[in-house]
């Protein structure tokens, strides 16, 4: 009997996955919802810090899944405890015989029409973050305007807002919109480009070079209070309201583009897996590890391991050594060492 | 006629319409200082601080706000010891901000 390993997803986090776990010697089986793999990034043009093309790292990934075995446009419809690992059933009728699963089912975008005083799908020149690398990627929208002369960029969109039902940091949206915003004044050298936001978190290597880069080369202004409330004008602009909470004065402001930075938020379909192998979901809807500190790729069912942002949220980077992690942890799983 | 109320003028800084000339000027002069990042340690080490109200945080903030007035009064109870240069995190060189800021001011020729 074949034993598979099972993994959930075909974003980078799956796609690294399935590559090393192949290199290691073992029989991965890639399973991903959708007709094509990729998953956030695939949507995504460039990335911090290095302004590398997202299609590069997803075609690099496609490159070492050749010889794996991969089920496209398939869900998982049932799955099943073995004696030794679980039988998995997908839509589309095959069968695996699985030894290990490993979860990479990742993350949804926060859906920024619920903030509703922010205007999305209201407004007209209202855009998210992931609409506006749809443009850069040349897709056509009516909603960026040919010449902007002021251009916002919301942070904490459906982050940090237990209101909203995510109390959490997204983790990548801070430097997502920096870099964002340099794209923009660089399409754009004579419009001004906000950025209101409650706290800059620039943890990461290279990126606090980006911030002094916006700050002292492109000449973005930060405003650090939360954005009250946007409303449309008569010639069609959007005026933004918020505090300018360093000088404690209410402060205003006219664009022709508003940019939201929403969040990384948990898949509203993780409690099926959690219910079909019978383990608790973390408090904030995320898969749970068996410790956050030394044993984050790992469960609290044997042979369930986990890879990326379907524990929280996660930059590239951390999804890739994770993935390579859960990949070797499933080989010390299958070999008996661990 | 009293109505028992009058009204105070709006604070809002309304962004369309404020006057940047002077802090573009400055940034010309040294682009370091659109790096600051309002950590306050200039104004805490300031001597005159707290007696005055001086505060090269509150200086810049006020620039680029178009408070051009605030800024005036500050910049003139400053006693150009340097303090806040040695303590800025992001290198800014505060001292020689506050002699070009003066120098625009007095519409004095001068070397940056």
């Amino acid at each position: 009997m074949a034993e598979y390993i099972a993994v959930v997803g075909g974003g980078i986090a799956g796609m690294e996955t399935a590559v090393r776990l192949k290199a290691l010697g073992l029989e991965p089986v890639l399973i991903e919802r959708s007709e094509s793999l990729g998953g956030h990034v695939a949507s995504w043009h460039r990335l911090f810090p290095d302004m590398s093309h997202a299609d590069k790292l997803i075609k690099d990934l496609e490159k070492g899944l050749e010889d794996v075995d991969v089920q496209l446009g398939a869900e998982i419809s049932s799955l099943n405890p073995l004696r030794k690992g679980y039988s998995l059933v997908l839509t589309n009728g095959k069968v695996y015989p699985c030894r290990a699963i490993v979860l990479a089912t990742g993350f949804s975008l926060f859906p920024a029409e619920r903030k509703e005083e922010y205007g999305y799908g209201i407004y007209d020149h209202v855009i998210t973050n992931r609409d506006l690398e749809g443009w850069f990627n040349g897709k056509a929208d009516s909603r960026v305007p040919e010449s902007p002369r002021a251009i916002g960029f919301v942070h904490c969109v459906g982050s940090r807002d237990i209101k909203a039902g995510n109390s959490q940091c997204s983790k990548v949206c801070c430097i997502t919109a920096i870099k964002q915003a340099i794209e923009m004044k660089e399409k754009f050298p004579e419009a001004e480009v906000y950025c209101f936001y409650m706290d800059l978190r620039l943890f990461g290597k290279k990126y606090e070079d980006f911030y002094i880069k916006a700050q002292r080369d492109y000449n973005i202004h930060f405003i650090r209070g939360r954005v009250s409330e946007v409303a449309e004008t008569i010639d069609g602009q959007v005026q933004v309201k918020a505090e300018d909470t360093l000088s404690g004065k209410p402060v205003r402001v006219r664009l022709d583009l508003l940019v939201l930075m929403a969040g990384i938020v948990c898949n509203a379909d993780n409690q099926t897996f959690t219910q079909a192998v019978q383990m608790p979901l973390d408090d904030d809807g995320f898969f749970r590890s068996r410790d956050n500190v030394g044993a984050i790729t790992e469960s609290d069912r044997p042979g369930v391991f986990f890879a990326g942002a379907c524990t929280g949220a996660k930059t590239i980077p951390e999804t890739l050594a994770e993935a390579r992690s859960a990949a070797l942890n499933v080989y010390l799983y299958v070999k008996g060492l661990k | 006629m009293d109505f028992g109320f009058s009204l105070s003028p709006s604070s809002a800084v309304n962004l369309d319409k404020v006057d940047l000339s002077l802090y573009d000027r400055l940034a010309a002069i040294d682009p370091g200082i659109r790096t600051c990042i309002g950590c306050g340690s200039c104004s805490a080490t300031c001597t005159a601080s707290a007696y005055s109200g001086m505060s090269v945080r509150k200086v810049l903030l006020a620039m680029q706000r178009g408070r051009m007035q605030e800024v005036e009064k500050m910049l003139s109870n400053c006693m150009l010891c340097g303090k806040c240069t040695m303590v800025c995190p992001r290198g800014i060189n505060t001292r020689r901000l506050i002699l070009n800021a003066c120098r625009l001011y007095a519409n004095v020729e001068g070397e940056a």
